[in-house]
């Protein structure tokens, strides 16, 4: 029989090596579940992981890489914070969807004026309105107690038809001959959160990500708040008893987490999509919590999951349109990724052993 | 010569990195008391687990009557007479005695028939006990009760006891010994559990005494003395704890008309509590365990807030004030559970000593740590307090329960408090270390500080304490000197014997 014994001391190596021995585990699982659709299954894995790199595209793909895994990297940047402290912000794409209409509702207030100062007043709307619809549920747990899990998550469909809402109605675009959606913020340069070297993916999405990945790591490594929070992730009571104030903790936790993903919105709606429309949100939110768990909760190991999951993502479009992969595998193959993390992590704090059979 | 109830021989059973038995042999007799003596870590446990099934030797022999004897579980234990009341309780507190019973047998039979079973044998022994009573509204003394007639509801020939005494008043000790005798004459035999020497002078007809996991001794122990048994159980000459002068300053902690419900649910709400302690006063603090002691120290440590002016620290209201602002004051807390509460489990020894450590060493600049002073305080501490670990970057659970206990101990006593109050101060820690801890306690008072020491090992209140109060249902006794205290006054402070009463042999 096969025993899980626990380690004295959370092993270092596997904490590092975990998420590489998954990423081998999925391709593996990942190619068998390919082969056995009937597709070459070393093909499907290097369409996924190569060619958005390295392919005959890769001028097109590798902009697309920042394109995608800025916004993931900054919602999980934040979520991470939230989640050390066991503090569960399962509705991101909520604050997301809410940080776009903020951001994009205080440009086009302004429209057509043409100001160098809009565009930051847009970023802290976005950001606001990521943090007022984080609140929500932040509020209600520390007034009443409330699961901040379900909160949050039913929040994600009230900003749904919010976003419908606003498409329709209030920041419909007054000359798109009655088409659901807003102006094009990518036309409105005072707005236009354009690529910063031409061609590159890089706008300021990206730079916020980096910023964010920076700004969390020296929080969680060299201020007092950041050690309250992975003591209260940790040892609840100890943090009470070490002066931790849980109300603050859920307030500052969540409301970062808002402001973060309003932000991701923000930048999203101002560039890449450039448009507010019914379905302007496309699971950013959600992939962010994979992203996070993906990267250990670390700022560092968050920035690579973020690339990863955005490399997945376009390599599994690829794979799509090229080898006529269905996108629930690719779906499930990425599901896997997460699955297997989560199975190897426990050889963080456990080492396996043979033993005899015992009742115990 | 008679053959031994149970014959042990050679039995070894080895855990990764450590021999919890190393060939352990002993015999208990027919009808005999026998007590199975040595510090926490001995290796009783593992011993009795291995009788009992839960565990299996690497290799060794028992023998049950002189036939084979090796149970691969605990219920073929149980149907060849070996039963064992074990020190934490298994019971549902929202279910009835019976109901308890019930879920613990085989093939329980009708509630009606179980219940008078449960008298009957309730009344036999002393140990009176309504079957229809539910477990949540008993005292800790009952619910032993419940265990113990759940064993002898199996009609055992070797009764197991872990620990039996931890949670009993002295007058329910006595009780207990009561049952205890009777059952002896009955012709069961007792395996007793205990670190405490005196009640095995008086209740066990033999003892086995174990150190680091191998039979280091036998004795009678009515004809050995307390202190030579302990000598065998520690392998070294003990020392008593020293204290010099007893010269008390002004009262440095004022506590006057507390009231506070408890936090959690099943908890104790303390109930107008008063108390004064001077500078270079140790009041100890005993009671049963889960009468008000976690309430108390989270009333002190800030962890539960109250009115302003129920505590005072030199005069000044700190009733409503937090943690980290006491800590500024001076009055530290070092709470009873080390993993989880004084301590995050997973987190090293440096971020632990940062946990409680910030304000009063200066370990942070601005909400920045200043992580090479917080290493040096840990080290400090493992050096100061003799903590065996190879370094500070060791996570806190890697550590014995002991070596953590002076760690947790020791980062209080160093940042220098004006008050010092700890729950359970040496509770599970090797007789040395918990003389080291008693000692670094008694100098910290001779210096001036005002001690609170709260713990449910009356040897220790005696031991250490100026003066004495004990909790009782979350109320606390008005304090007396400790000199001159008998154990039946201190008994009847803890609550006498909880409405309980002694067996009609």
């Amino acid at each position: 029989m096969i025993v899980l014994e626990k380690r004295p001391q959370p092993s270092k190596a596997w904490s590092y090596a975990t998420p590489l021995v998954a990423v081998l585990a999925t391709m593996v699982f990942g190619g068998i579940l390919f082969a056995l659709l009937g597709k070459n299954p070393i093909e499907a894995i290097g369409t996924i992981f190569w060619e958005p790199l390295f392919g005959e595209f890769a001028f097109y793909y590798r902009p697309q890489l920042l394109v995608k895994g800025a916004p993931l990297v900054l919602i999980a940047i934040g979520l991470s914070l939230g989640f050390r402290a066991g503090i569960w912000n399962i509705g991101a794409e909520g604050q997301y969807i809410m940080g776009a209409i903020f951001g994009a509702g205080a440009g086009l207030a302004f429209y057509p004026l043409d100001a160098f100062y809009i565009f930051p007043i847009m970023v802290i709307a976005g950001a606001f309105g990521g943090w007022l619809w984080a609140m929500i549920p932040a509020f209600l747990k520390v007034r009443f107690g409330t699961n901040e899990i379900l909160v949050s998550l039913m929040l994600v469909y009230v900003a749904e038809q919010m976003l419908a809402s606003v498409s329709l109605g209030l920041l419909k675009n007054p000359e798109g001959f009655g088409f659901p959606g807003s102006r094009n913020l990518q036309s409105y340069d005072s707005a236009h959160n354009a690529e910063l070297i031409a061609g590159s993916g890089m706008h300021w999405g990206v730079v916020a990500a980096l910023i964010a990945v920076i700004f969390a790591y020296v929080l969680l490594n060299r201020h007092m708040l950041g050690f309250h929070i992975r003591l209260t992730g940790e040892a609840p009571r100890a943090a009470k008893f070490a002066g931790v104030n849980p109300a603050r903790l859920i307030l500052f936790c969540l409301g970062l987490s808002g402001a973060l993903a309003g932000l991701a919105g923000m930048f999203e709606v101002t560039g890449p999509s450039g448009v507010v429309s019914i379905d302007f949100n496309v699971g950013y939110g959600f992939t962010a919590i994979i992203v996070a768990f993906l990267g250990r909760l670390h700022p560092v190991g968050i920035l690579l999951a973020g690339g990863l999951m955005a490399l997945t993502y376009i390599g599994g479009e690829i794979a799509q349109s090229q080898l006529g992969l269905p996108a629930a595998a690719i779906q499930v193959f990425q599901g896997m990724l997460l699955f297997f993390l989560l199975a190897f992590d426990l050889l963080t704090n456990y080492r396996i052993r043979a033993a005899q059979s015992e009742v115990a | 010569m008679t053959t031994p109830l149970l014959s042990l021989q050679g039995l070894t059973k080895a855990y990764p990195g450590v021999v919890a038995n190393d060939q352990v042999s002993f015999d208990i007799g027919e009808g005999e008391v026998h007590a199975l003596l040595g510090e926490n870590g001995a290796g009783k446990s593992t011993l009795v687990k291995m009788i009992y099934g839960l565990v299996k030797p690497d290799s060794g022999t028992m023998m049950l009557r002189g036939q084979a004897f090796a149970p691969p579980e605990p219920r073929a234990a149980r149907s060849d007479g070996i039963a064992m009341v074990f020190q934490h309780f298994s019971l549902f507190d929202a279910l009835n005695v019976a109901e308890n019973i019930a879920l613990g047998m085989e093939n329980p039979p009708p509630m009606g028939d179980l219940a008078s079973r449960i008298r009957e044998v309730s009344e036999t022994y002393g140990l009176p006990l309504d079957p229809f009573r539910t477990v949540g509204d008993l005292s800790a003394g009952e619910r032993q009760r419940v265990e113990i007639i759940r064993c002898l509801l199996q009609d055992p020939k070797l009764l197991i006891m872990d620990e039996p005494t931890s949670v009993l008043t002295p007058q329910e000790v006595e009780i207990l010994f009561e049952t205890l005798n009777k059952l002896r004459s009955e012709g069961t035999s007792i395996l007793y559990i205990s670190h405490k020497l005196e009640e095995i002078r008086t209740l066990c007809d033999h003892a086995t005494i174990l150190r680091l996991g191998k039979n280091v001794g036998e004795c009678v122990p009515s004809e050995t003395s307390a202190r030579d048994m302990a000598e065998m159980m520690v392998g070294a000459t003990l020392q008593t704890p020293e204290r010099s002068g007893r010269a008390f300053g002004e009262v440095a902690l004022d506590v006057s008309g507390l009231s506070v419900p408890s936090p959690s649910e099943f908890g104790t709400a303390l109930k107008n509590v008063h108390m004064t302690v001077r500078k270079g006063e140790v009041l100890g603090i005993g009671g049963v365990a889960g009468n008000g002691q976690d309430e108390l120290l989270g009333v002190l440590s800030g962890e539960i807030q109250t009115t302003a002016d129920a505590i005072k620290f030199n005069g000044q209201p700190i009733g409503k004030l937090g943690p980290t602002a006491r800590r500024r004051l001076g009055v530290l807390t070092a709470p009873e559970e080390r993993l989880g509460h004084a301590a995050a489990p997973d987190m090293s020894l440096t971020e632990n000593a940062l946990l409680t450590g910030s304000v009063r060493e200066g370990l942070e600049r601005n909400g920045f740590l200043k992580w090479a002073e917080t290493k040096s305080f840990a080290e400090k501490i493992i050096s100061a307090f003799d903590v065996r670990t190879p370094g500070p970057e060791n996570a806190a659970r890697s550590l014995s329960g002991g070596n953590l206990q002076k760690f947790v101990i020791g980062r209080e006593v160093l940042q220098d408090p004006d008050v010092l109050v700890v729950n359970q101060p040496t509770w599970g820690v090797d007789a040395a270390a918990a003389a080291s801890i008693r000692q670094a306690i008694l100098d910290l008072a001779a210096k001036g500080t005002a001690v609170i020491c709260i713990s449910q090992d009356l040897d220790e209140l005696m031991e250490i304490s100026d003066s004495f109060a004990a909790l009782n249902e979350g109320r606390l006794s008005a304090p007396r000197e400790t000199t001159g205290l008998t154990v039946d006054e201190i008994g009847l402070m803890m609550g006498g014997a909880h409405g309980m009463e002694v067996a009609h042999v």
